[in-house]
């Protein structure tokens, strides 16, 4: 952007520079480096011990599952809410929006525990009616859905409300007025012009996503291949001295997220944030 | 890229809103929309939160006082507030330096950097952890090992907190116009007094907004403990694990009431963010 004139460089530059890189080399990059080394110290070994481990496998599915449920939910709710927040105006709009953010402010384990004591099978409040009804919430695939969405609601909505403000609504007026229906107007205005951020935020969900771990700990009961999720299984294996499956699988964990961040960041326009 | 959310929805500081903003009263679909969105939130978010409160203080505050008197929650709640606040005030100024970097400064490798700063928030909290571990922990080629010790708790909060501070300040940062800086500059101010009169009043409700989510982020953290800190009571445990180990004791009201105080002060710092957001809107 407002590189028209680079100002001086001067000792300052460099010694700012320096602080930087080594900060993020000692906090990030570096231990990021040594996980991804261990990971392949004796080659592939780690990675086929971890993958032909039916523990580990039966996990990665099921996360991959939670996390793709958790990440449909939360862009239809966030899509959903996005648009009645920003277009519409009705009482407690401004006490949503603000609630709208809780979730990120929650320590996961005050999400589980929540989780427990509204949907636990013996002493939650819905619990055991729901389980007479035939629906297991805690300790079993629902709820664990359920803590995902919890953790990541948020992030769909906060890409994609900045950008409805930003475009108003002349174009969709327009289209309304020479006799487009609701979803049409949606689909063929409002969608292409909210897409990048939603692709953004859908990622950011996914990321989240996979990674779970409080949360998932507590409403999940932590049953080896049956609600034992990835992240669960790091620390299982972490904790057993199978250290080598531990960083195998936080290495496949990492990779997926960093990987979809990456494309992500390549993808997307810069037109706004970025300086160039 | 803008990760980390810098600003609360409904406040978007520094873009003025385009005139064709108009708001419309609910129609009936949009209505029956609202419903379904509000009763899947309630379900989901409201209800089992207010749980959590109605739990903490349903066997009076007896059970409330009893729960933060006993000395070892105490310690960890002493423990966490400490760390995050500690975590909090390096971010504001490593955070701020960064992004200044990224904004004002052009060399090699900068995008990998810009990848780097999110990688945090990307990683599982767990494996965060274990990567903390390889590089500070007993294995550490470097000789430094922090595991289970009061450094831990401070290493792991600074690394999951790392983007905040920096995605809120950079984007206003790059939104500030120089010309001003230079204008200052031309008029004999030194570059410190430029910094100080010019540039910090800009960024400060965006450090105070990134201050906030770290510390949110900080008190509430949990996953990335779990291996580094070894949760040694009265030492290096931490409220989430004090929360934790009351779940698995079958103490409910006792997990409720610390996980009441946590949701209070994580609500204090929205209310500040909220403010704070409010207060930079009406200055832009």
């Amino acid at each position: 952007m407002a590189s028209r004139l680079a100002p001086p460089r001067t000792a300052g530059t460099y010694v700012r520079r320096l602080v930087v890189v080594v900060y993020l080399f000692l906090l990030v990059i570096w231990p990021v480096a040594l996980v991804v080394q261990k990971t392949f110290e004796g080659g592939l070994d780690n990675l086929q011990t971890a993958l032909s481990d039916p523990v580990v496998t039966d996990a990665l599915q099921l996360t991959v599952v939670v996390a793709l449920w958790a990440v449909a939910i939360n862009t239809v709710f966030g899509v959903g809410i996005s648009l009645l927040l920003v277009r519409y105006e009705f009482p407690g709009r401004g006490v949503l929006s603000a609630l709208i953010d809780l979730p990120l402010s929650v320590s996961p384990v005050v999400v589980g525990l929540a989780l427990l004591l509204a949907y636990g099978g013996t002493n939650g409040t819905f619990g055991p009616a729901l389980e007479d009804a035939g629906l297991q919430i805690a300790f079993a695939t629902p709820g664990i859905v359920m803590a995902t969405a919890f953790v990541s609601l948020p992030l769909v909505i906060r890409e994609i409300v900045p950008v409805l403000q930003e475009i108003g609504t002349e174009q969709e007026q327009a289209a309304t007025s020479l006799g487009a229906g609701p979803w049409q107007t949606f689909r063929r205005i409002t969608l292409p012009s909210i897409k990048w951020a939603l692709v953004y935020g859908v990622v950011l969900s996914l990321a989240r996503a996979l990674g779970e771990f409080g949360a998932v700990k507590i409403v999940s009961g932590n049953i080896a291949q049956q609600t034992q999720t990835a992240t669960l299984v790091v620390e299982q294996k972490y904790q057993d001295f199978e250290k080598g499956s531990a960083y195998a699988t936080s290495f496949l964990l990492a990779l997926i997220a960093v990987a979809a961040l990456v494309v992500v960041t390549i993808l997307r326009p810069k037109d706004d944030t970025d300086g160039h | 890229m803008t990760i980390a959310p810098p600003l609360a929805p409904g406040a978007t500081p520094r873009r003025r809103r385009p005139r064709g903003t108009g708001t419309t009263s609910l129609t009936r679909s949009s209505g029956l929309g609202l419903g379904i969105a509000l009763t899947w939130f309630s379900l989901l978010v409201l209800i089992p939160l207010c749980l959590v409160v109605i739990q903490s203080i349903d066997g009076g505050w007896a059970t409330f006082r009893e729960t933060l008197t006993d000395p070892q929650t105490a310690a960890a709640l002493r423990l966490t507030v400490t760390q995050a606040l500690l975590v909090t005030a390096i971010n504001v100024v490593m955070g701020t330096l960064i992004a200044w970097v990224l904004v004002r400064d052009d060399f090699r490798g900068k995008r990998l950097l810009e990848v780097v700063i999110d990688i945090p928030f990307a990683l599982p909290t767990i494996v965060a952890g274990l990567v903390l571990l390889s590089l500070y922990g007993p294995e550490s080629p470097l000789g430094v090992n922090v595991a289970n010790t009061e450094r831990s708790v401070f290493l792991a909060l600074l690394f999951v907190t790392l983007p905040f501070v920096v995605r809120t300040v950079q984007p206003v940062l790059m939104e500030l116009d120089r010309d001003v800086e230079e204008a200052a500059a031309s008029l004999g101010a030194s570059r410190f007094t430029t910094l100080r009169r010019i540039v910090l009043p800009s960024l400060a409700p965006a450090i105070t907004a990134g201050a906030a989510l770290s510390f949110a982020r900080g008190i509430s953290e949990y996953g990335s403990l779990v291996l580094l800190s070894g949760n040694l009571p009265l030492k290096t445990e931490v409220a989430s694990v004090r929360i934790l180990t009351y779940i698995e004791n079958g103490n409910e009201a006792a997990a409720a009431s610390v996980a009441t105080i946590l949701l209070v002060v994580a609500l204090a710092a929205i209310v500040l963010l909220q403010i704070v957001s409010r207060w930079v809107a009406r200055r832009g």
